[in-house]
């Protein structure tokens, strides 16, 4: 069987000149991880992290600088927020969040960096070759590219520490509750669109989806109310909804 | 239209760091499979200028458009390779980097096989990147003539110098009421005996008269923006603020000595380090009736006893100061307790026999038993591990000298925050790269000399602080950067005007105007570093980041976990 595979995204100014440290030292690490340079951690969009996993990988690792080192100064700051929306994400669809891992490792801790991956590839090669079905990693996809929980990732920070537009203040514990309320309903919206590519009634899409009958309901609604699905017909009294069509990026198109 | 993709591909044995470990032909086949590939070669060496050539003929014969190369890192190898295809025609960002040796070879030295494969799957990775490169014009901007060195001791001093004789204006910072740093408390320098005063106040003159420099003396620096070209430090000078704005900014802030706090029954008076003593020597205040023994202790706090490193200087140091001692006052028993002796190169050497001739005596204990400084009746004695007879040899000691470790400055951390420049592992400012870049940091228009960057002597000092200033002028003498194109770009037909692209971005590069078909966000391209954070944040997909765009991150993350092509 060939060997699991890790994608890494480290950052060019920390974490990619530890890796590189780690090669001039010749400490040596297993050889699942496969890195790819950006910029800075706060460039890693969840819609390519969950990508990855839909294409296969164990793993998926960002480095970046250590909090007040950022290059960018507080690139690494959104980078974490939006690596916590990705593992929701992953949890909705079944797929352990340990996958997905986050640190800081600075240019000069080629050490750190080289502990963090042998203990980072143990877990994922104790987890074994991700599995998950293709419709519900599909359905997370499209959740992190949905601008509702773009703007929450965004957003949070501000929420925990200035409160919303009436000057609310959420608790941390409050502001998960909600992270997990909202991330759960965004998900369920697309996994219901991603069924819809066939025509398919209430009643259906609560068995496939294991979702209450009212929850798809409700949902059936809101898409209908967006322009996304629209009514195909109306069979023994039941209506049937199908989705308009979805462009390859999920983006949709009119 | 689109454009045939037409890749080359050259993959670098770097003699045997990558070739002693990964198959290179095996990887030159594979990549001959892989699609848009019209040209594969290894070369032995592909940065050297046969290697170079070589990539030079290939663009012109085989009519490439994309070059990738397989070596070492884009850190320190990609200018090289991108000027290359510049050379010939070849837009600079038509070329992609694989990392198969600091990020492969090196670091599966043992798994040749598993080496190869990685090897493979990070060309083929960067063979998917490559493909959906893009073409990209530099930015150019204008460099401000001057510079800003922070710390004013003997290496910022010399930088300064160098710097405004080459012609260019010079705001030399110094936290202290006057300049000169470490020197003014030393003694005598070593090889020569000079005396430390002397050499010192060349320096300083030349550094006050010279109209270039602006002094800006008790002076703390409180906020560092923009960059290399377009500086603003700001500065508390005096409790007033002050802004100086520089197109490059030499860090030369020096280091202080360790305090042995609790160790070696340190207590400043009858125990004292090494610039205690040489602060003693200088004012000539130390009390010699009633010193019989000198005994100085080598690598007190160093090499694993707190600090990890050696501090490289007090070895000479000492070497000196027993000397000096021993010279001025025969009668007087100076002994060097030490593990190992750092007296390198010839005039060291010499330096320490002349040490011995004079009567000097050393002894050589194992680092796991050091020292131990004990009073017996208000005496003090030193036992002295003796590494033959296996046993402690007291003795008596009425002056203790500590050899203790430069260590960082407290300041240091701030500073490198503000100046988004790394502390390496032993809090010594970290450069770019040890051999290739050794005075400038990975941020453009910032440098690097003196004790700030790790322990050094006075002659390391004022070399660093040439290399230093000779880095610097050159962005000052050509007069315009050339900055990345590495910038985010917003499709308006997408972007709704909400503005979280504004809110994270920490450069104000991106905002939203007020456009007839309502805001809009618009990138001004100087001003953005390419972090990519806004792109990852906007809430449309509306931005796109030039050379690490979705469309690439994608294919390579992809081309990562599948084997079989995807196009
Ligand atoms: S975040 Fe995106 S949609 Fe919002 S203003 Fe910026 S570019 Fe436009
Ligand atoms: S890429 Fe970074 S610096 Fe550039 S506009 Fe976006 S957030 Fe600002």
């Amino acid at each position: 069987m060939a060997e699991v595979k890790i994608v890494g995204f480290l950052c060019n100014w920390c974490c990619y000149a530890g890796a590189d440290l780690a090669g001039v030292s010749r400490f040596q690490y297993p050889s699942n991880i496969r890195i790819i340079r950006v910029m800075c951690s706060g460039r890693v969009d969840p819609v390519i992290i969950l990508d990855a996993f839909l294409y296969g990988a164990a793993g998926v690792f960002v480095g970046g600088c250590h909090p007040g080192d950022c290059h960018y100064l507080q690139g690494n700051y959104y980078a974490e927020k939006k690596i916590e929306m990705a593992r929701r994400l992953l949890k909705e669809a079944e797929v352990d969040p340990k996958r997905l891992r986050l640190e800081w490792v600075s240019a000069s801790e080629g050490e750190r960096f080289v502990k963090i991956i042998k203990e980072f590839t143990d877990e994922i090669k104790a987890l074994g070759p991700v599995t998950f079905e293709k419709g519900a990693m599909e359905a997370a996809c499209l959740a992190a590219a949905d601008y509702r929980l773009r703007i929450l990732a965004t957003k949070e920070r501000e929420l925990l520490e200035e409160g919303n537009k009436y000057g609310e203040v959420f608790t941390r514990h409050e502001m998960d509750r909600l992270l997990d309320d909202l991330v759960r309903e965004e998900y369920e919206v697309k996994r219901i669109l991603l069924k819809l590519n066939k025509p398919m009634s209430v009643k259906e899409l609560s068995a496939e989806l294991n979702l209450k009958p009212n929850i798809v309901l409700r949902h059936i609604l809101d898409l209908k109310r967006y322009e996304l699905i629209d009514l195909h017909e109306i069979r023994d009294n039941t209506p049937t909804y199908i989705a308009r069509e979805l462009s390859e990026e999920g983006e949709i198109t009119e | 239209m689109t454009e045939e993709i037409r890749i080359g591909v050259f993959i670098c044995h770097c003699g045997i760091n990558i070739g002693g470990v990964v198959d290179v032909p095996a990887v030159v086949e594979y990549a001959s499979t892989l699609p848009n590939i019209v040209h594969a070669e290894r070369n032995l060496y592909t940065c050297s200028s046969e290697g170079l050539e070589s990539i030079k003929a290939a663009i012109k014969e085989h009519n490439l458009n994309r070059v990738t190369v397989a070596s070492c890192t884009p850190r320190t190898h990609e200018p090289l390779f991108r000027a290359t295809c510049k050379e010939v025609g070849l837009n600079p960002y038509l070329f992609e980097f694989v990392n198969i040796r600091d990020q492969c070879s090196w670091v599966h030295m043992h798994e040749p096989e598993r080496a190869t494969e990685k090897a493979k799957d990070l060309l083929r990775m960067g063979v998917a990147k490559a493909a959906r490169l893009e073409p990209l014009e530099e930015l150019t901007s204008d460099v401000i003539p001057s510079a800003v060195v922070i710390g004013a001791g003997i290496s910022g001093m010399t930088a300064a110098l160098s710097v405004a004789r080459n012609g260019f204006s010079v705001h030399l910072i110094e936290k202290e009421k006057e300049i000169g740093g470490m020197l003014r408390n030393l003694y005598r320098l070593y090889p020569t005996d000079e005396p430390a005063e002397e050499f010192l106040e060349q320096r300083i003159k030349a550094v006050k008269e010279h109209k270039r420099i602006a002094l800006r003396l008790s002076s703390a620096v409180r906020a560092v923006e923009g960059y290399v070209g377009k500086f603003k430090v700001i500065l508390d000078e005096n409790g007033i603020e002050k802004s100086i704005d520089a197109g490059v900014i030499i860090v030369a802030t020096g280091a202080e000595e360790f305090e042995p706090e609790g160790l070696y029954e340190y207590d400043g008076e009858r125990v004292i380090t090494q610039l205690q003593l040489e602060e003693q020597l200088k004012k000539g205040d130390l009390n010699w009736a009633g010193i019989k023994n000198v005994m100085m202790i080598q690598c007190a706090g160093a090499r694993g006893e707190v600090v990890g490193y050696c501090s490289r200087i007090c070895c000479m140091n000492a070497i000196k100061n027993a000397k000096l001692i021993k010279e001025a006052h025969p009668d007087i028993n100076v002994f060097v307790a030490h593990n190992e002796l750092q007296a390198y190169g010839e005039v060291y050497e010499l330096y320490y026999r002349d040490a011995k001739k004079a009567g000097v005596r050393f002894l050589r204990f194992p680092l796991e038993r050091r020292p131990k400084v004990r009073r017996s009746d208000g005496n003090l004695v030193v036992d002295v591990f003796h590494e033959r007879m296996r046993l402690d040899i007291p003795l008596e000691a009425d002056l203790v000298v500590l050899s203790v470790p430069l260590v960082q400055n407290p300041d240091a951390t701030q500073l490198s925050k503000m100046l988004k420049v790394p502390l390496g592992q032993d809090k010594f400012f970290f450069e770019a790269h040890v051999k290739l870049r050794p005075v400038d940091f990975a941020t453009d228009g910032i440098f690097l000399c003196g004790t700030a960057h790790g322990p050094k002597d006075i002659g390391e000092s004022i070399a660093q602080g040439y290399a230093a200033a000779s880095r610097a002028t050159i962005p000052l003498a050509r007069g315009y950067v050339h900055s990345e194109p590495i910038i985010s770009s917003v499709n308006e037909e997408l972007c709704i005007g909400c503005g979280i692209c504004e809110s994270v971005c920490p450069y104000g590069a991106i905002e939203v105007v007020e456009t007839e078909e309502g805001g809009r966000a618009r990138v001004t391209g100087v001003r953005c570093k390419g972090c990519g954070t806004c792109g990852s944040s906007c809430i449309k997909r509306a931005i796109k980041m030039y050379h690490f765009t979705d469309e690439q991150l994608i294919a390579q993350e992809r081309a990562a976990v599948v084997t079989e092509v995807i196009s």
